[in-house]
């Protein structure tokens, strides 16, 4: 960061933390603000009309939330394969979901 | 079209820059001037990136994207969601274990919250014995040792009362408590707190053979001293305890021994008490605590004595700053303290460690949240023979969790104030779950105070700042 600078350890800490963020959502025109997927939307559980900006992206159910979250911190049943046990590395050549999701690997169980 | 807001922060200047203090991250960062321009514009009213660029211009965007990174500046649509309420989970390791091995005085201070009319329990016709018994000690430290749980250091502060008046006890429960930890692989760590009438020189060369940490309670030279620190005669008790804290002093060399005062509304010139305490009696650290009343009372202080309060611990403040950037030692402990928590950015949950790694033990083994509550049946957290009532816990961290304290959350100073003591709640409000409101103000202005001093201190002497890291080091080493 050029404009702060990390006075105190947790300012440290901060910064680290969000340094490597995995930004699963791409608004096109918008600074790549941190991005924490913690679960649903806030209303509807799960999700499925429209979140804060008008759109889906941010909702808990649409496909890229769907592949990346759902299957390891969420109820909602996602058909996506075990990546902790099974196939680690399913979707190692998927670096932006919306962009990459073809070369998603096919995993047969 | 996306608007931009300042979320929770406190501004501030130091050595000339600006600096935030973020909440609830409790992250400080030094602002250059496009970053100060662009908080200060979003703190006024929302702003969009064009209406930033439009009065900022173009260099708006990468500082824009800086501050909306460390949750400085959000979007107006999306306000931050409340912080989730964590309950730490039992068994929560206990670190201090206060001992209340006597219940008694031979002090009559008339602010006292033990003896005082604030009182919480009878300590003359209660349940309690008046002195803890050697049984009872050597549970508590069995007690301890097992509710310390993985940490291999304990620690064990022995209170009163007036503390000495049971030191055969406490010399006893000092050789048992060493013995049993060496037997586990544990190590224990001794201070005391008393108000010096009964020192003696066996009894000094005893706490400095031992490494005992002592504090002294005393409020500063004789006529403030004697004001409401008096024998039960009312005679003042200054004359008596100067030359034994001197002699203390002079032979105790293996722990630094801090003196703690209680400010009254009758006693607050707090540069001149610190003067002589340090200068004038060589106590190696000062600290400063506001009597803990009823606000009815005549010592109470009022909320103008806050302000007067304030502008002394400022100067005596600035004084430390000019001390520590020169490396020099000052022992005005209170700004320490608070420039400590500032520096690893602590963000509390609760006020203090009552009732989670601090409890007190009544004189008859019972366990309370802390030393101001032994003795108290409402404030009851078991028995060192039972141990801790884990569901008494339980309750008592859901209700005095800071999620809890609505008034609180509207606080920058929140992640380091917390809401306050809980003896002090109790005894303004009478419920310890209540934040106390009414010195608010003072907690802002000494907490602003404080980040002005770190951040003076981070820009010209950051090494003095490192001695956090190491401390923070050493507790990790033995834990």
């Amino acid at each position: 960061m050029n404009h702060l600078r990390a006075v105190n350890r947790k300012a440290v800490r901060v910064e680290r933390a969000t340094d490597h963020d995995v930004v699963a959502l791409q608004r096109n025109g918008l600074p790549q603000a941190p991005h924490f997927p913690i679960g649903c939307s806030l209303v509807f559980s799960p999700g499925w009309e429209a979140d804060r900006t008008g759109g889906t992206a941010g909702l808990c159910q649409p496909v890229e939330r769907d592949l990346f979250d759902c299957h390891i911190g969420c109820y909602w049943p996602a058909q996506v394969p075990d990546q902790l046990n099974h196939a680690p590395d399913w979707t190692a050549k998927c670096a932006a979901a919306q962009k990459d999701w073809r070369r998603i690997d096919l995993i047969f169980p | 079209m996306t608007a931009w807001i300042a979320r929770e922060h406190h501004r501030f200047e130091a050595a000339g820059k600006p600096f935030v203090y973020l909440v609830p991250s409790a992250a400080i960062f030094a602002l250059d001037d496009a970053a100060d321009a662009v908080l200060r514009a979003v703190s006024a009213k929302p702003h969009t990136r064009e209406e930033l660029i439009a009065v900022l211009g173009d260099r708006v965007g990468p500082t824009l994207e800086e501050l909306v990174r460390v949750r400085a500046v959000g979007e107006l649509s999306a306000p931050d969601a409340p912080q989730p309420k964590v309950i730490p989970l039992a068994p929560f390791p206990l670190t201090t274990m206060v001992l209340n091995v006597t219940n008694q005085c031979n002090l009559s201070c008339e602010y006292c919250y033990e003896y005082g009319e604030d009182k919480i329990v009878d300590t003359e016709n209660g349940k309690q014995p008046k002195f803890m018994s050697e049984e009872t000690a050597r549970q508590s430290v069995d007690f301890m040792l097992k509710e310390s749980g993985s940490h291999r250091m304990a620690h064990v502060t022995f209170f009163g009362g007036e503390t000495l008046l049971n030191f055969p006890v406490l010399k006893k429960t000092i050789a048992y408590a060493r013995q049993r930890a060496a037997e586990i692989g544990k190590e224990v760590d001794f201070s005391l707190t008393t108000n010096a009438t009964l020192l003696k020189p066996e009894i000094i060369e005893f706490l400095a053979a031992n490494q005992v940490g002592v504090t002294i309670s005393i409020d500063g030279p004789k006529e403030v001293q004697d004001k409401f620190r008096v024998f039960h005669n009312g005679t003042g008790s200054y004359d008596i305890v100067a030359p034994k804290i001197k002699e203390l002093l002079q032979r105790h060399r293996s722990r630094p021994i801090g003196a703690r005062v209680t400010l009254t509304s009758g006693s607050m010139d707090v540069k001149r008490i610190y003067r002589h305490l340090t200068e004038e009696m060589g106590f190696w650290e000062v600290g400063f605590a506001p009597v803990t009343t009823s606000p009815n009372r005549g010592h109470a202080i009022a909320d103008a004595g806050y302000d007067e309060m304030l502008g002394q611990f400022r100067d005596l403040a600035y004084d430390f700053l000019e001390a520590s950037v020169a490396g020099r030692h000052h022992g005005f402990s209170n700004i320490k303290e608070t420039l400590e928590e500032l520096h690893k950015g602590v963000s509390k949950a609760y006020p203090c460690g009552a009732g989670l790694g601090l409890l007190g033990v009544a004189t008859d083994g019972d366990v309370a949240l802390c030393h101001r509550f032994a003795g108290s049946d409402a404030h009851r957290l078991g028995t060192v023979h039972d141990g801790i009532d884990r569901e008494a816990q339980r309750t008592f961290l859901e209700q005095h969790h800071i999620a809890n304290k609505t008034d609180c959350h509207v606080c920058w100073a929140r992640p380091l104030c917390s809401g306050g003591c809980y003896h002090e709640a109790h005894t303004r409000y009478g419920e310890t779950t209540r934040p106390n409101l009414h010195y608010c103000n003072w907690i802002r202005g000494w907490t602003d105070v404080c980040l002005r001093i770190y951040g003076e201190l981070s820009e010209r002497n950051p090494a003095f700042l490192t001695q956090f890291d190491r401390d923070e080091a050493e507790g990790e080493r033995v834990s």
